[in-house]
């Protein structure tokens, strides 16, 4: 859900960028990170708890809880809410801890 | 091993002013940040500052903000780290980060961290749940990303970010269903609360949130009052049907880099929780300072005071000669004690008094 109208900001104008969530695609804008994204496309979980692997979502936006660890071009426990989206990143909701070389 | 006479960490208003200052004074600055974009949690704030027009006063943070970066452009020992993670910090001034998936180590004379803080959060039932955000992360959403977090929102916490960003949602085109506060008062300034309740938005004091409802995601939430001793009374319980919930409880200081290299940290509840022992913005590790939310929880309008009188610090212990070095420090110490006078005021004076103590 993007905003359309805001007093103060505008968001006009910015590029389309096209990636891939969990095999499917998806568009993003330039100056979003991939958990934006994929919150601007309604996507709530993101990766999952280590024991009960309970859904989990963006939360903090710094950086710093891990809540949005994902798998991305292969790579596991990116933190994608500081992680700007690129074109054609193939990003996978994240089960548990994560294992290098592994999609999910 | 790559070598820069001072590191910053961290980009925001407490880290941008002391680089300028440092800079001013002819040392070479590395400016290090973890984001794309430079400016911390100024990038969000939308909302006009208050103070004096030395803080820029009646200016957006997103104003501030361009402002403060453009001020240390045209300096040629400028260079600057961004989507870098400072993930080690040594006692002997070595720090290793992180970029590009690649290590390296930075030796440093002197370092300033201004890593800022973290929210927090509280416990209820299924406070984990996707849907349940920091109140802070929720400004970024909106104010940077231009994206609504959901269609209706509940509010946990009236104190400031709590307030603004209440209002914010709703200039976003959100709905805010209530604004719950566990005390008997407001937490923030009642400007602030004034435009929300002329909005129609209830502060709902002496209500906390119990628990949030849903399998995948929040679906709804349940609130109820809390008795003189903040506990919650059975069969006061209220639904609001809403799909994001919002916590605005606080926030702690980042020292994890500080205690890495052995500096005190010491707890303070009035200044946030465990902060760094300091002495005129120098930790116990000789060179290394902290300025901003790290050092207490504040404004930024603060953070960038204390930043400036960090940088001047640090230069002088550098040797480098500040222009005028007395008069601004005073001036800056000025400054400080008119953004903390009042009630709001209070915490943070009680807290530094207990830091002082112990120093």
């Amino acid at each position: 859900m993007r905003i359309k109208n805001h007093p103060i900001l505008s968001f006009d104008g910015r590029e389309t960028i096209p990636f891939y969530f969990n095999d499917k695609l998806y568009y993003g804008v330039e100056g979003d990170t991939i958990a934006s994204a994929l919150v601007a496309n309604n996507v709530k979980a993101l990766t999952s708890s280590l024991h009960l692997e309970r859904p989990r979502g963006f939360y903090c936006a710094i950086g710093n809880c891990a809540s949005c660890n994902m798998v991305v071009d292969g790579e596991p426990n990116v933190r994608t809410c500081i992680t700007p989206l690129k074109k054609d990143m193939r990003v996978y909701r994240q089960k548990g801890r994560g294992r290098l070389h592994a999609k999910e | 091993m790559q070598k820069s006479e001072v590191v910053v960490v961290g980009a925001g208003p407490a880290g941008l002013t002391a680089a300028h200052e440092l800079l001013k004074a002819g040392a070479e600055v590395t400016l290090i940040d973890r984001n794309a974009s430079l400016g911390g949690q100024l990038i969000k704030q939308t909302h006009k500052f208050f103070g004096s027009e030395k803080q820029y006063a009646a200016h957006r943070g997103i104003d501030i903000l361009e402002r403060l970066t453009e001020n240390l452009i045209p300096y040629e020992r400028f260079h600057l780290l961004s989507e870098t993670t400072v993930v080690g910090f040594y006692h002997d001034k070595v720090l290793t980060c992180l970029k590009d998936d690649r290590y390296f180590k930075l030796q440093a004379d002197s370092v300033i961290f201004a890593t800022g803080a973290s929210e927090q959060s509280i416990p209820f039932e299924n406070n984990d749940l996707p849907g349940v955000y920091a109140a802070g992360a929720v400004q970024t959403l909106m104010n940077e990303y231009g994206i609504k977090p959901g269609q209706r929102v509940l509010m946990v916490g009236s104190g400031n970010i709590g307030l603004i960003v209440s209002y914010q949602l709703m200039q976003a085109g959100v709905d805010v269903a209530a604004v719950l506060e566990a005390s008997e008062r407001i937490g923030g300034y009642l400007v602030h609360a004034s435009k929300l309740r002329r909005l129609g938005v209830e502060i709902r004091t002496n209500m906390s949130i119990k628990s949030a409802i849903g399998e995948a995601h929040v679906e709804a939430a349940e609130a109820w009052r809390l008795d003189e001793d903040w506990q919650g009374i059975e069969g006061s319980e209220e639904r609001y049907d809403v799909d994001t919930i919002c916590i605005a409880v606080g926030l702690s200081p980042l020292t994890e880099l500080l205690e890495q290299a052995g500096a005190e940290v010491e707890y303070i509840s009035e200044l946030g929780g465990n902060v760094p022992v300091l002495k005129d913005y120098e930790t116990t590790i000789e060179g290394v300072y902290a300025c901003g939310d790290l050092a207490n929880i504040e404004e930024a309008s603060s953070a960038m005071v204390e930043g400036r009188i960090a940088g001047i610090r640090a230069a002088q212990a550098l040797d480098y000669t500040v222009e005028n070095a007395e008069m601004r420090l005073k001036a800056l110490d000025d400054e400080l004690v008119d953004l903390r006078s009042g009630p709001p005021g209070d915490n943070v004076r009680r807290g530094l008094k207990k830091m002082e103590g112990l120093t």
